[in-house]
């Protein structure tokens, strides 16, 4: 019996949303009574955080501060439409959405500033913390909330604003076929170190190196929470999880956690990510957003370091001990490629366990 | 269907509450008593979603009789702010929220439980024993790593969890 070290890497170049445009979401935004902001969305909140960048997102384009900025997505039959939280295009759609909404609500706002510091709307700016002044004159100044209160009941104007974003349908050449498939792509790359037992076929995760370009991360927190979570539901696919039998019988099929296998906590191993920000010409503020990237590299990673390890190319996912020991019987045991033990420079797991994110 | 008369101690209130026969804990909990922070999740005491307190022991409520809790302390989430003097966060949730523990959130309060048990046994646990101590929770979307910070922050007395690092 030996333990094989392996070294994986791939690359992805990720398209941010559907394909060859269409793929509208739209946004409402409209001030309460008392000043604060209400965005109104269809775009369902799983954990990604779609509530807080698009609330960062009003803020930062209303001029208020983050606290007076409410996101409700709570019903997609009664709010604006959205084609959907996937395909990675939540912060990308639905922020520039809701900028557009953003836009317009904060227009009502400062021409209602305006009327009430007899100004010209044009010479008001917001501080971000819930004042409106006159540019150069903080002094001639009225609240946020006394704008907005001031609008609807002295003007009579709702403080409200509506967006959507829609990315044109492409044309696609007769001649050539050429078309513009996608208006923004997210990179990624990722270096993935493991172990193999050739004796009974386990995968062990020692480190994972990744560098992930997804624009301005408009949330650094929430990015890096992702990128490392989805790292792991992307192992999970790559090494554990299947709803087939380990045997042909279908009798053999997962009913729960037990057989149905994901990583727990004692198998996570370090993750050290880079992120790079390249800010998205027709991205809010710069974002992409990494959705689904963060699981999607690690698959062929696996794949790359599994073959490093032992020789063994596994084409179908996952990568089972039981596909492994087969592999190694064909070609009559391990075949290290080398790789992974020369790059890994004979440090163990757990030596390289100290290194985290 | 017969119905028992049980009391138990909820988060601190005495509860006497009917239960049926073969009910379980988690749904006493969730319809009963209107604790929805015990999540269900597997139904089969493999995902940890449901994990509360049984005099101070990590259980899973959903493979719990009811019955047997008769005359027993549970303690669920909905008691962690609660126990802090009125709504305020317990270091452990703070801890959580620091450190982007939490993703859809489902897991969240089992893992709660679960680290709020091994807290009151261990008050300095290794990086080690935190994993150990959740490692029947199951979680989806955080990859651990945050989850495992946070405990570590919360024991160190709300640090940076640097210091648990090995």
């Amino acid at each position: 019996m030996a333990i094989h070290k392996g070294r994986g890497f791939a690359s992805i170049n990720y398209p941010i949303g559907m394909n060859l445009g269409g793929d509208p979401s739209q946004a409402l935004v409209h001030s309460n009574p008392d000043g604060k902001f209400m965005v109104a969305l269809s775009s369902i909140d799983l954990g990604q955080g779609m509530k807080s960048v698009t609330r960062q997102i009003a803020a930062e384009t209303l001029g208020v501060p983050v606290e007076d900025v409410y996101v409700d997505t709570a019903d997609s039959d009664t709010g604006p439409h959205c084609m959907g939280s996937f395909a990675s295009r939540g912060t990308h759609r639905v922020g520039n959405a809701v900028i557009q909404a953003a836009r317009e609500a904060r227009a009502v706002m400062m021409e209602a500033a305006a009327e009430e510091l007899e100004v010209n709307a044009a010479d008001l700016v917001t501080d971000g913390k819930g004042n409106i002044h006159v540019a150069g004159a903080p002094s001639r100044s009225i609240t946020t909330a006394e704008a907005s209160a001031a609008a609807q009941f002295k003007h009579g104007k709702t403080v409200s604003g509506r967006g959507i974003f829609l990315i044109p349908l492409s044309e696609v050449s007769a001649e050539t076929g050429e078309m513009t498939p996608v208006s923004c792509f997210a990179h990624a790359a990722v270096i993935l170190d493991i172990e193999v037992c050739d004796e009974t076929g386990d995968v062990r995760v020692i480190e994972v190196n990744s560098s992930y370009e997804l624009g301005r991360a408009l949330n650094p927190k929430l990015v890096e929470q992702q990128l490392i979570g989805g790292a792991w539901m992307g192992l999970s696919h790559a090494l554990w999880e299947t709803t087939e039998p380990r045997y042909p019988e279908r009798d053999h099929l997962p009913t729960d956690f037990n057989h149905y296998l994901m990583p727990g906590p004692g198998d996570i191993a370090p993750h050290n990510v880079a992120v790079l920000e390249r800010p998205a010409p027709d991205g809010p503020f710069g974002g992409k957003g990494p959705g689904e990237m963060c699981a999607n590299p690690l698959l062929p990673a696996a794949a790359n370091a599994v073959f490093d390890a032992v020789g063994v190319r596994v084409t179908d996912l996952p990568i089972t001990p039981e596909k492994i020991l087969r592999g190694l019987r064909e070609n009559g045991g391990a075949r290290p490629r080398g790789r992974g033990a020369a790059l890994a420079g004979g440090r163990s797991g757990a030596e390289r366990r100290g290194v985290l994110v | 269907m017969a119905k028992t008369p049980i009391a138990f101690t909820h988060n601190g209130d005495e509860r006497a509450v009917f239960v049926d026969d073969g009910q379980n804990l988690l749904d006493m909990l969730r319809r009963t008593a209107g604790d929805l922070t015990p999540k269900y999740g597997c139904g089969q005491g493999t995902c940890g979603a449901c994990t509360v307190l049984v005099d101070g022991a990590p259980q899973l409520a959903c493979i719990t009789l009811a019955e047997t809790v008769d005359g027993r302390r549970i303690d669920t989430v909905a008691g962690l702010a609660a126990g802090q003097g009125g709504g305020r966060l317990s270091p452990l949730q703070k801890a959580f929220m620091d450190n982007f523990a939490a993703q859809c959130g489902y897991c969240t309060d089992g893992m709660l439980m679960s680290a709020t048990a091994l807290l009151a046994r261990n008050p300095r646990p290794s990086r080690d024993e935190v994993v150990e101590a959740i490692s029947g929770n199951l979680c989806r979307c955080t990859g651990y790593e945050a989850i495992i910070n946070a405990v570590l922050q919360a024991a160190s007395g709300g640090g940076s969890a640097q210091a648990g690092r090995r």
